[in-house]
Protein backbone atom coordinates (compact mmCIF):
# COMPACT_ATOMS: atom_id res chain seq x y z
CA UNK A 1 0.00 0.00 0.00
CA UNK A 2 3.00 2.70 0.76
CA UNK A 3 4.93 1.26 -2.15
CA UNK A 4 1.66 2.13 -4.39
CA UNK A 5 0.83 5.53 -2.61
CA UNK A 6 5.02 6.01 -3.14
CA UNK A 7 4.25 5.32 -6.82
CA UNK A 8 1.47 7.80 -7.40
CA UNK A 9 3.40 10.69 -5.51
CA UNK A 10 6.72 10.00 -7.54
CA UNK A 11 4.44 10.03 -10.87
CA UNK A 12 2.85 12.89 -9.77
CA UNK A 13 5.93 15.13 -9.26
CA UNK A 14 8.13 13.27 -12.21
CA UNK A 15 4.62 15.14 -13.95
CA UNK A 16 5.60 18.39 -12.60
CA UNK A 17 9.22 18.04 -14.84
CA UNK A 18 6.95 16.94 -18.07
CA UNK A 19 4.48 19.84 -17.25
CA UNK A 20 7.78 22.07 -17.51
CA UNK A 21 8.86 20.96 -20.36
CA UNK A 22 5.59 21.37 -21.87
CA UNK A 23 4.34 24.77 -20.78
CA UNK A 24 6.49 26.97 -23.48
CA UNK A 25 5.44 24.64 -26.40
CA UNK A 26 1.93 24.52 -25.19
CA UNK A 27 2.46 28.42 -25.06
CA UNK A 28 3.74 29.00 -28.32
CA UNK A 29 1.57 26.48 -30.35
CA UNK A 30 -1.66 28.36 -28.47
CA UNK A 31 -0.49 32.03 -29.69
CA UNK A 32 0.58 31.45 -33.26
CA UNK A 33 -0.18 27.92 -34.42
CA UNK A 34 3.47 27.19 -34.54
CA UNK A 35 4.98 23.88 -33.98
CA UNK A 36 8.21 24.25 -32.86
CA UNK A 37 9.68 20.90 -33.29
CA UNK A 38 13.42 22.31 -31.88
CA UNK A 39 11.64 22.77 -28.89
CA UNK A 40 13.40 19.90 -27.06
CA UNK A 41 16.74 21.37 -27.93
CA UNK A 42 15.91 24.64 -27.13
CA UNK A 43 15.71 23.82 -23.72
CA UNK A 44 18.95 21.61 -23.52
CA UNK A 45 20.49 24.78 -25.20
CA UNK A 46 19.20 26.57 -22.05
CA UNK A 47 20.86 24.16 -19.78
CA UNK A 48 23.91 24.73 -21.31
CA UNK A 49 23.57 28.47 -21.11
CA UNK A 50 22.78 27.86 -17.54
CA UNK A 51 25.69 25.42 -17.22
CA UNK A 52 27.94 28.56 -18.47
CA UNK A 53 26.70 30.83 -16.12
CA UNK A 54 26.83 28.66 -13.08
CA UNK A 55 31.34 27.97 -14.28
CA UNK A 56 31.99 31.38 -15.75
CA UNK A 57 30.00 33.43 -12.32
CA UNK A 58 30.23 30.54 -9.72
CA UNK A 59 27.15 30.92 -9.44
CA UNK A 60 24.64 28.35 -7.66
CA UNK A 61 22.09 26.72 -10.71
CA UNK A 62 19.53 29.04 -9.50
CA UNK A 63 20.88 31.80 -9.39
CA UNK A 64 22.38 31.20 -12.78
CA UNK A 65 18.91 30.72 -13.95
CA UNK A 66 18.02 33.87 -13.29
CA UNK A 67 21.09 35.59 -14.99
CA UNK A 68 20.16 33.16 -17.87
CA UNK A 69 16.49 33.80 -17.90
CA UNK A 70 16.74 37.28 -19.34
CA UNK A 71 19.34 35.92 -21.84
CA UNK A 72 17.13 33.49 -23.23
CA UNK A 73 14.23 35.67 -23.04
CA UNK A 74 16.28 37.89 -25.62
CA UNK A 75 17.21 34.97 -27.51
CA UNK A 76 14.02 33.99 -28.37
CA UNK A 77 12.20 37.51 -29.27
CA UNK A 78 15.67 37.47 -31.31
CA UNK A 79 14.71 34.15 -33.30
CA UNK A 80 11.13 34.82 -33.40
CA UNK A 81 11.71 38.12 -35.15
CA UNK A 82 14.45 37.26 -37.29
CA UNK A 83 13.82 33.83 -38.64
CA UNK A 84 10.47 32.37 -37.19
CA UNK A 85 8.00 35.09 -38.15
CA UNK A 86 8.90 34.84 -41.91
CA UNK A 87 7.78 31.12 -41.44
CA UNK A 88 4.23 31.50 -40.58
CA UNK A 89 1.45 31.86 -42.71
CA UNK A 90 -1.19 30.27 -44.38
CA UNK A 91 1.29 27.44 -45.34
CA UNK A 92 1.88 24.93 -42.28
CA UNK A 93 5.27 23.31 -44.11
CA UNK A 94 7.74 25.61 -43.69
CA UNK A 95 7.84 26.32 -39.87
CA UNK A 96 7.65 23.11 -39.30
CA UNK A 97 11.02 22.38 -41.86
CA UNK A 98 12.35 25.73 -40.14
CA UNK A 99 12.12 24.29 -36.56
CA UNK A 100 13.22 20.83 -37.55
CA UNK A 101 16.44 22.71 -39.52
CA UNK A 102 17.41 24.45 -36.21
CA UNK A 103 17.14 21.09 -33.95
CA UNK A 104 20.11 19.59 -35.96
CA UNK A 105 21.38 22.91 -35.66
CA UNK A 106 21.26 23.51 -32.32
CA UNK A 107 22.42 20.06 -31.11
CA UNK A 108 25.00 19.90 -33.57
CA UNK A 109 26.19 23.36 -32.36
CA UNK A 110 26.09 22.17 -28.90
CA UNK A 111 28.05 18.76 -29.63
CA UNK A 112 30.85 21.24 -31.31
CA UNK A 113 31.07 23.57 -28.38
CA UNK A 114 30.55 21.04 -25.13
CA UNK A 115 31.52 17.69 -27.11
CA UNK A 116 29.07 14.55 -26.50
CA UNK A 117 29.92 14.67 -22.58
CA UNK A 118 26.85 14.12 -19.87
CA UNK A 119 26.49 17.17 -17.56
CA UNK A 120 25.11 17.93 -14.48
CA UNK A 121 23.69 21.21 -12.93
CA UNK A 122 25.16 20.60 -9.16
CA UNK A 123 22.25 21.29 -6.63
CA UNK A 124 24.72 20.46 -3.64
CA UNK A 125 22.99 19.28 -0.54
CA UNK A 126 19.75 19.61 -2.08
CA UNK A 127 20.08 16.82 -4.50
CA UNK A 128 19.62 13.99 -1.72
CA UNK A 129 17.53 15.96 0.83
CA UNK A 130 14.05 14.74 1.62
CA UNK A 131 10.48 15.13 3.44
CA UNK A 132 9.55 12.75 5.87
CA UNK A 133 5.71 11.85 5.93
CA UNK A 134 5.71 9.36 8.12
CA UNK A 135 4.71 5.60 7.50
CA UNK A 136 7.70 5.26 5.71
CA UNK A 137 7.19 7.86 2.55
CA UNK A 138 9.45 10.29 1.54
CA UNK A 139 9.17 12.99 -1.28
CA UNK A 140 12.72 13.88 -2.25
CA UNK A 141 12.49 18.23 -1.86
CA UNK A 142 14.26 18.60 -5.72
CA UNK A 143 11.07 17.03 -7.39
CA UNK A 144 8.64 18.60 -5.01
CA UNK A 145 10.76 22.13 -6.08
CA UNK A 146 9.75 20.97 -9.76
CA UNK A 147 6.14 20.35 -9.27
CA UNK A 148 6.11 23.48 -7.39
CA UNK A 149 8.03 25.12 -10.40
CA UNK A 150 5.83 23.85 -12.73
CA UNK A 151 2.70 24.77 -10.86
CA UNK A 152 4.26 28.12 -10.39
CA UNK A 153 5.41 28.76 -13.87
CA UNK A 154 1.29 27.80 -15.38
CA UNK A 155 -0.36 30.08 -12.51
CA UNK A 156 2.03 32.98 -13.62
CA UNK A 157 1.30 32.85 -17.34
CA UNK A 158 -2.53 32.12 -16.79
CA UNK A 159 -2.02 35.49 -14.82
CA UNK A 160 -0.10 36.91 -17.82
CA UNK A 161 -2.92 35.84 -20.36
CA UNK A 162 -5.82 36.82 -17.96
CA UNK A 163 -5.32 39.80 -16.31
CA UNK A 164 -2.81 42.13 -18.14
CA UNK A 165 -2.69 43.56 -21.87
CA UNK A 166 -0.58 42.36 -23.22
CA UNK A 167 -1.93 38.35 -22.34
CA UNK A 168 -5.19 40.02 -24.09
CA UNK A 169 -3.55 41.14 -27.04
CA UNK A 170 -1.93 37.58 -26.95
CA UNK A 171 -5.59 35.70 -26.87
CA UNK A 172 -7.40 38.53 -29.48
CA UNK A 173 -3.81 37.12 -31.81
CA UNK A 174 -4.13 33.68 -30.95
CA UNK A 175 -7.93 34.44 -32.23
CA UNK A 176 -7.78 35.92 -34.99
CA UNK A 177 -4.59 37.76 -36.10
CA UNK A 178 -5.93 39.59 -39.26
CA UNK A 179 -8.59 41.04 -36.83
CA UNK A 180 -6.14 42.14 -34.33
CA UNK A 181 -3.95 43.88 -36.33
CA UNK A 182 -6.96 45.96 -37.51
CA UNK A 183 -6.67 47.28 -33.45
CA UNK A 184 -3.38 48.46 -33.81
CA UNK A 185 -1.61 45.35 -32.37
CA UNK A 186 1.62 44.25 -34.50
CA UNK A 187 1.66 40.53 -34.47
CA UNK A 188 5.05 40.29 -35.20
CA UNK A 189 6.52 42.06 -31.88
CA UNK A 190 3.35 39.79 -30.15
CA UNK A 191 4.46 36.51 -31.60
CA UNK A 192 8.34 37.55 -30.54
CA UNK A 193 7.19 38.68 -27.01
CA UNK A 194 5.16 35.52 -26.80
CA UNK A 195 8.47 33.53 -27.86
CA UNK A 196 10.70 35.19 -25.28
CA UNK A 197 7.90 34.88 -22.78
CA UNK A 198 8.56 30.66 -24.05
CA UNK A 199 12.14 30.84 -23.70
CA UNK A 200 12.05 32.11 -20.02
CA UNK A 201 9.78 28.84 -19.43
CA UNK A 202 12.45 26.83 -20.99
CA UNK A 203 15.02 28.33 -18.46
CA UNK A 204 13.25 26.85 -15.44
CA UNK A 205 12.62 23.59 -17.09
CA UNK A 206 16.23 23.52 -18.36
CA UNK A 207 17.12 24.09 -14.54
CA UNK A 208 15.08 21.40 -13.41
CA UNK A 209 16.09 19.19 -16.05
CA UNK A 210 20.17 19.48 -15.31
CA UNK A 211 19.87 19.30 -11.32
CA UNK A 212 18.00 15.96 -11.73
CA UNK A 213 19.46 14.18 -14.45
CA UNK A 214 22.44 14.10 -16.44
CA UNK A 215 21.97 16.07 -19.69
CA UNK A 216 23.67 16.13 -23.65
CA UNK A 217 23.18 17.84 -26.39
CA UNK A 218 21.47 15.23 -28.32
CA UNK A 219 18.24 14.80 -25.97
CA UNK A 220 16.19 16.98 -26.50
CA UNK A 221 14.09 15.29 -29.15
CA UNK A 222 12.81 12.84 -26.38
CA UNK A 223 11.77 15.98 -24.09
CA UNK A 224 10.01 16.99 -26.99
CA UNK A 225 8.30 13.96 -27.48
CA UNK A 226 7.07 14.18 -23.71
CA UNK A 227 6.47 17.67 -24.28
CA UNK A 228 4.22 17.26 -27.06
CA UNK A 229 2.23 14.42 -25.07
CA UNK A 230 1.91 16.63 -22.26
CA UNK A 231 0.23 19.08 -25.00
CA UNK A 232 -1.87 16.69 -26.57
CA UNK A 233 -3.50 15.17 -23.45
CA UNK A 234 -4.20 18.21 -21.44
CA UNK A 235 -6.39 19.78 -24.57
CA UNK A 236 -4.21 22.20 -27.12
CA UNK A 237 -4.07 25.97 -26.22
CA UNK A 238 -5.13 24.75 -22.41
CA UNK A 239 -2.32 25.46 -20.05
CA UNK A 240 -3.97 23.72 -16.91
CA UNK A 241 -4.11 21.08 -19.51
CA UNK A 242 -0.33 20.90 -20.10
CA UNK A 243 -0.07 20.04 -16.36
CA UNK A 244 -2.68 17.51 -16.25
CA UNK A 245 -1.01 16.26 -19.38
CA UNK A 246 2.13 16.23 -17.88
CA UNK A 247 1.17 14.45 -14.56
CA UNK A 248 -1.09 11.98 -16.57
CA UNK A 249 2.72 11.07 -18.30
CA UNK A 250 4.80 11.22 -15.47
CA UNK A 251 2.48 8.75 -13.39
CA UNK A 252 1.69 6.57 -16.42
CA UNK A 253 5.81 6.11 -16.53
CA UNK A 254 6.23 5.84 -12.52
CA UNK A 255 3.33 2.95 -12.51
CA UNK A 256 5.02 1.34 -15.61
CA UNK A 257 8.47 1.33 -13.84
CA UNK A 258 6.75 -0.09 -10.84
CA UNK A 259 5.49 -3.51 -12.18
CA UNK A 260 8.24 -3.93 -14.31
CA UNK A 261 11.56 -0.94 -14.86
CA UNK A 262 11.51 -2.00 -18.70
CA UNK A 263 8.15 -0.68 -18.95
CA UNK A 264 8.98 2.97 -17.92
CA UNK A 265 8.50 4.67 -20.88
CA UNK A 266 6.16 2.24 -23.13
CA UNK A 267 3.61 3.19 -19.94
CA UNK A 268 3.88 6.73 -20.82
CA UNK A 269 3.68 6.70 -24.94
CA UNK A 270 0.55 3.89 -23.81
CA UNK A 271 -1.44 6.49 -22.18
CA UNK A 272 -0.38 9.18 -24.55
CA UNK A 273 -2.54 6.91 -27.54
CA UNK A 274 -4.90 5.93 -24.59
CA UNK A 275 -6.19 9.48 -24.41
CA UNK A 276 -5.42 10.26 -28.20
CA UNK A 277 -8.21 7.19 -29.08
CA UNK A 278 -10.63 8.24 -26.32
CA UNK A 279 -10.29 12.06 -25.57
CA UNK A 280 -8.86 12.87 -29.03
CA UNK A 281 -9.20 16.96 -28.58
CA UNK A 282 -7.48 15.70 -25.09
CA UNK A 283 -8.79 16.32 -21.60
CA UNK A 284 -9.32 19.83 -21.60
CA UNK A 285 -9.65 20.97 -24.82
CA UNK A 286 -10.46 25.15 -25.54
CA UNK A 287 -14.07 25.78 -26.05
CA UNK A 288 -12.83 27.71 -29.03
CA UNK A 289 -10.62 26.71 -31.89
CA UNK B 1 -9.94 64.16 -44.01
CA UNK B 2 -9.03 61.06 -46.14
CA UNK B 3 -8.38 60.23 -49.67
CA UNK B 4 -8.33 57.81 -52.31
CA UNK B 5 -6.66 58.61 -55.74
CA UNK B 6 -6.62 56.20 -58.24
CA UNK B 7 -7.08 53.36 -55.96
CA UNK B 8 -6.84 49.94 -57.56
CA UNK B 9 -6.93 46.48 -55.71
CA UNK B 10 -6.28 42.93 -56.59
CA UNK B 11 -7.17 39.63 -55.14
CA UNK B 12 -4.49 37.56 -57.10
CA UNK B 13 -4.89 38.24 -60.89
CA UNK B 14 -7.98 39.60 -60.10
CA UNK B 15 -8.81 42.91 -60.06
CA UNK B 16 -11.65 44.14 -57.86
CA UNK B 17 -11.01 47.76 -58.32
CA UNK B 18 -10.71 49.90 -61.09
CA UNK B 19 -9.13 53.62 -60.02
CA UNK B 20 -11.70 54.55 -56.77
CA UNK B 21 -11.49 58.60 -56.46
CA UNK B 22 -13.69 59.28 -53.14
CA UNK B 23 -12.93 62.05 -50.47
CA UNK B 24 -14.27 62.10 -46.70
CA UNK B 25 -14.49 65.38 -45.17
CA UNK B 26 -13.70 65.89 -41.45
CA UNK B 27 -16.69 65.25 -39.20
CA UNK B 28 -18.45 64.25 -42.46
CA UNK B 29 -20.55 60.75 -43.17
CA UNK B 30 -20.34 59.26 -45.92
CA UNK B 31 -22.02 56.09 -47.21
CA UNK B 32 -20.85 53.27 -50.04
CA UNK B 33 -23.58 51.76 -51.77
CA UNK B 34 -23.46 49.12 -54.43
CA UNK B 35 -24.24 45.12 -54.94
CA UNK B 36 -22.27 42.55 -54.11
CA UNK B 37 -18.92 41.89 -55.41
CA UNK B 38 -19.07 45.94 -56.60
CA UNK B 39 -16.02 46.49 -54.48
CA UNK B 40 -17.39 48.19 -51.57
CA UNK B 41 -15.67 45.96 -48.81
CA UNK B 42 -12.35 45.74 -50.94
CA UNK B 43 -12.42 49.10 -50.83
CA UNK B 44 -12.29 49.14 -47.24
CA UNK B 45 -9.44 46.30 -46.82
CA UNK B 46 -7.53 48.49 -48.90
CA UNK B 47 -7.85 51.24 -47.36
CA UNK B 48 -7.26 49.49 -43.83
CA UNK B 49 -3.79 47.97 -45.21
CA UNK B 50 -5.28 44.30 -45.55
CA UNK B 51 -5.30 44.54 -49.18
CA UNK B 52 -1.83 45.51 -50.37
CA UNK B 53 -2.24 49.22 -52.76
CA UNK B 54 0.49 52.20 -53.98
CA UNK B 55 1.31 54.70 -51.03
CA UNK B 56 -0.12 57.50 -52.95
CA UNK B 57 -3.72 56.13 -53.63
CA UNK B 58 -4.78 56.52 -50.26
CA UNK B 59 -3.97 59.76 -48.24
CA UNK B 60 -5.03 60.64 -44.29
CA UNK B 61 -4.77 64.18 -43.78
CA UNK B 62 -2.35 64.98 -46.78
CA UNK B 63 0.04 61.69 -45.38
CA UNK B 64 0.69 58.58 -48.07
CA UNK B 65 -0.43 55.57 -46.00
CA UNK B 66 -1.82 53.10 -48.67
CA UNK B 67 0.04 49.48 -48.14
CA UNK B 68 1.43 50.61 -44.95
CA UNK B 69 0.74 47.56 -42.24
CA UNK B 70 -2.90 47.30 -41.22
CA UNK B 71 -1.67 47.95 -37.58
CA UNK B 72 0.29 51.19 -38.18
CA UNK B 73 -2.45 52.44 -40.31
CA UNK B 74 -4.69 51.60 -37.40
CA UNK B 75 -2.47 53.75 -35.46
CA UNK B 76 -2.94 56.65 -37.39
CA UNK B 77 -6.58 56.71 -36.49
CA UNK B 78 -8.65 54.89 -38.89
CA UNK B 79 -10.50 51.90 -37.04
CA UNK B 80 -12.78 49.28 -38.91
CA UNK B 81 -16.15 47.85 -38.26
CA UNK B 82 -15.60 44.33 -39.56
CA UNK B 83 -17.83 42.92 -41.87
CA UNK B 84 -19.59 39.61 -39.78
CA UNK B 85 -18.38 42.26 -36.52
CA UNK B 86 -15.30 39.47 -35.94
CA UNK B 87 -15.21 39.64 -31.85
CA UNK B 88 -12.70 37.81 -29.77
CA UNK B 89 -14.19 34.55 -28.93
CA UNK B 90 -11.91 33.85 -26.47
CA UNK B 91 -12.24 37.61 -24.73
CA UNK B 92 -15.50 38.80 -22.75
CA UNK B 93 -17.53 41.56 -24.14
CA UNK B 94 -15.27 44.12 -22.25
CA UNK B 95 -11.78 42.92 -23.11
CA UNK B 96 -13.06 43.06 -26.49
CA UNK B 97 -13.69 47.08 -26.04
CA UNK B 98 -10.21 47.25 -23.93
CA UNK B 99 -8.36 45.65 -26.66
CA UNK B 100 -9.68 48.43 -29.38
CA UNK B 101 -7.94 51.07 -26.88
CA UNK B 102 -4.66 48.51 -27.05
CA UNK B 103 -1.21 50.55 -26.88
CA UNK B 104 -3.31 53.80 -27.00
CA UNK B 105 -2.57 56.75 -24.38
CA UNK B 106 -5.95 57.26 -22.53
CA UNK B 107 -7.54 60.66 -22.27
CA UNK B 108 -9.62 60.94 -25.82
CA UNK B 109 -13.49 61.06 -25.87
CA UNK B 110 -14.32 57.33 -26.08
CA UNK B 111 -13.60 54.57 -22.80
CA UNK B 112 -15.41 51.97 -21.22
CA UNK B 113 -17.96 54.30 -19.95
CA UNK B 114 -19.08 56.46 -22.47
CA UNK B 115 -19.32 53.59 -24.46
CA UNK B 116 -21.52 51.57 -21.84
CA UNK B 117 -23.62 54.73 -21.87
CA UNK B 118 -24.27 55.13 -25.64
CA UNK B 119 -24.73 51.07 -25.79
CA UNK B 120 -26.39 50.21 -22.01
CA UNK B 121 -26.92 46.44 -23.06
CA UNK B 122 -23.08 46.09 -22.85
CA UNK B 123 -22.37 46.91 -19.56
CA UNK B 124 -24.70 44.77 -18.13
CA UNK B 125 -23.03 41.96 -20.22
CA UNK B 126 -19.61 43.14 -20.15
CA UNK B 127 -18.31 40.11 -18.54
CA UNK B 128 -19.73 37.28 -20.62
CA UNK B 129 -18.07 36.08 -23.37
CA UNK B 130 -18.61 37.84 -26.91
CA UNK B 131 -20.41 34.66 -28.56
CA UNK B 132 -22.99 34.67 -25.79
CA UNK B 133 -23.33 37.72 -27.37
CA UNK B 134 -26.93 38.35 -29.71
CA UNK B 135 -26.30 39.20 -33.30
CA UNK B 136 -26.95 43.04 -32.49
CA UNK B 137 -25.16 43.21 -29.43
CA UNK B 138 -22.32 41.30 -30.83
CA UNK B 139 -22.17 44.66 -33.47
CA UNK B 140 -22.83 46.94 -30.81
CA UNK B 141 -19.47 45.83 -28.79
CA UNK B 142 -17.92 45.70 -32.60
CA UNK B 143 -18.74 49.48 -33.03
CA UNK B 144 -17.83 50.16 -29.41
CA UNK B 145 -14.28 47.82 -29.75
CA UNK B 146 -13.90 50.51 -32.91
CA UNK B 147 -14.60 53.36 -30.78
CA UNK B 148 -12.45 52.88 -28.06
CA UNK B 149 -9.57 53.76 -29.88
CA UNK B 150 -10.68 56.56 -30.79
CA UNK B 151 -10.41 57.32 -34.10
CA UNK B 152 -10.43 60.39 -36.70
CA UNK B 153 -11.85 58.22 -39.05
CA UNK B 154 -14.40 55.23 -38.25
CA UNK B 155 -15.20 52.96 -41.31
CA UNK B 156 -18.53 50.38 -41.10
CA UNK B 157 -18.90 47.66 -42.92
CA UNK B 158 -22.53 46.37 -43.51
CA UNK B 159 -23.29 47.12 -39.69
CA UNK B 160 -27.07 46.66 -40.96
CA UNK B 161 -26.21 42.86 -42.12
CA UNK B 162 -27.88 39.97 -40.89
CA UNK B 163 -30.51 42.50 -38.26
CA UNK B 164 -33.62 42.91 -37.60
CA UNK B 165 -34.84 46.11 -38.53
CA UNK B 166 -35.48 47.15 -35.43
CA UNK B 167 -32.12 46.18 -34.06
CA UNK B 168 -30.47 48.08 -37.21
CA UNK B 169 -32.59 51.20 -35.65
CA UNK B 170 -30.98 50.82 -32.12
CA UNK B 171 -27.58 50.68 -34.19
CA UNK B 172 -27.67 53.18 -36.75
CA UNK B 173 -29.64 55.85 -33.37
CA UNK B 174 -26.04 55.50 -32.21
CA UNK B 175 -24.50 57.72 -35.26
CA UNK B 176 -25.36 60.96 -34.47
CA UNK B 177 -23.64 60.60 -30.60
CA UNK B 178 -20.25 58.93 -32.40
CA UNK B 179 -20.70 62.22 -35.04
CA UNK B 180 -20.77 64.78 -32.34
CA UNK B 181 -17.66 64.20 -31.34
CA UNK B 182 -15.78 65.22 -34.77
CA UNK B 183 -15.51 61.51 -35.96
CA UNK B 184 -15.57 61.13 -40.01
CA UNK B 185 -17.40 58.06 -40.78
CA UNK B 186 -17.47 55.60 -43.29
CA UNK B 187 -20.54 53.11 -43.84
CA UNK B 188 -20.51 50.65 -46.27
CA UNK B 189 -23.80 49.37 -46.67
CA UNK B 190 -26.49 47.59 -49.12
CA UNK B 191 -29.55 48.79 -46.71
CA UNK B 192 -29.50 51.96 -49.37
CA UNK B 193 -32.61 53.26 -47.20
CA UNK B 194 -31.18 53.47 -43.98
CA UNK B 195 -27.49 55.11 -45.36
CA UNK B 196 -28.63 57.27 -47.39
CA UNK B 197 -30.92 59.02 -44.16
CA UNK B 198 -27.92 59.63 -41.97
CA UNK B 199 -25.13 60.24 -44.79
CA UNK B 200 -23.98 63.92 -45.99
CA UNK B 201 -22.30 62.43 -49.43
CA UNK B 202 -22.54 59.27 -51.26
CA UNK B 203 -20.40 56.71 -53.54
CA UNK B 204 -22.34 54.02 -55.58
CA UNK B 205 -20.14 51.41 -56.60
CA UNK B 206 -20.60 49.00 -59.49
CA UNK B 207 -17.93 46.30 -60.74
CA UNK B 208 -15.15 47.91 -58.94
CA UNK B 209 -15.88 51.79 -60.36
CA UNK B 210 -17.51 55.04 -58.83
CA UNK B 211 -20.66 54.57 -60.49
CA UNK B 212 -23.16 58.11 -59.04
CA UNK B 213 -21.58 60.14 -56.35
CA UNK B 214 -23.81 63.07 -54.84
CA UNK B 215 -25.60 64.45 -51.67
CA UNK B 216 -28.49 62.24 -51.23
CA UNK B 217 -31.17 64.72 -51.86
CA UNK B 218 -29.70 65.62 -55.16
CA UNK B 219 -30.11 62.24 -56.51
CA UNK B 220 -33.24 60.95 -57.55
CA UNK B 221 -34.16 56.93 -57.28
CA UNK B 222 -33.71 56.21 -60.80
CA UNK B 223 -30.62 57.93 -60.98
CA UNK B 224 -28.90 55.49 -57.64
CA UNK B 225 -31.37 52.36 -59.32
CA UNK B 226 -29.18 52.92 -62.88
CA UNK B 227 -25.95 53.30 -60.71
CA UNK B 228 -26.63 50.04 -58.17
CA UNK B 229 -27.69 47.68 -60.95
CA UNK B 230 -25.99 49.08 -63.80
CA UNK B 231 -29.13 48.66 -66.43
Amino acid sequence: MTAWLDTLLQGVMLGGLYALFAAGLSLIFGIMRLVNLAHGDLIVLAAFVVLVVTTALGLDPFLAALVAAPLLFGFGYALQHLLLNRTLGRDILPPLLVTFGLSIIVQNGLLQGFSADSRRLGAGALETQSVSLGGGLALGVMPLLTLASAVAAILALNLLFYRTSLGRAFRATSDDPETAQLMGIDNRRIFALAMGVAMTVVTVAALHLGMRANFDPTIGPARLIYAFEAVIIGGLGSLWGTLAGGIVIGLAQTIGARIDPEWQILAGHLAFLTVLALRPRGLFPRAVD
Amino acid sequence: MLETRGLTAFYGDFQALYGIDAALGAGETVAIIGANGAGKSTFLKAITGLLPCLPDAVRLQGAAIGGLAPARIARLGISLVPEGRKLFPSLTVEENLLIGAHGRAPGGYWNLARVYGLFPILAERRRVPSTSLSGGQQQMAAIGRALMANPRVLLCDEISLGLAPIVIRDIYNAIPAIRAEGTSIVLVEQDIVQALAVADRVYCLQEGRVSLAGRPDELTREQIHTAYFGT
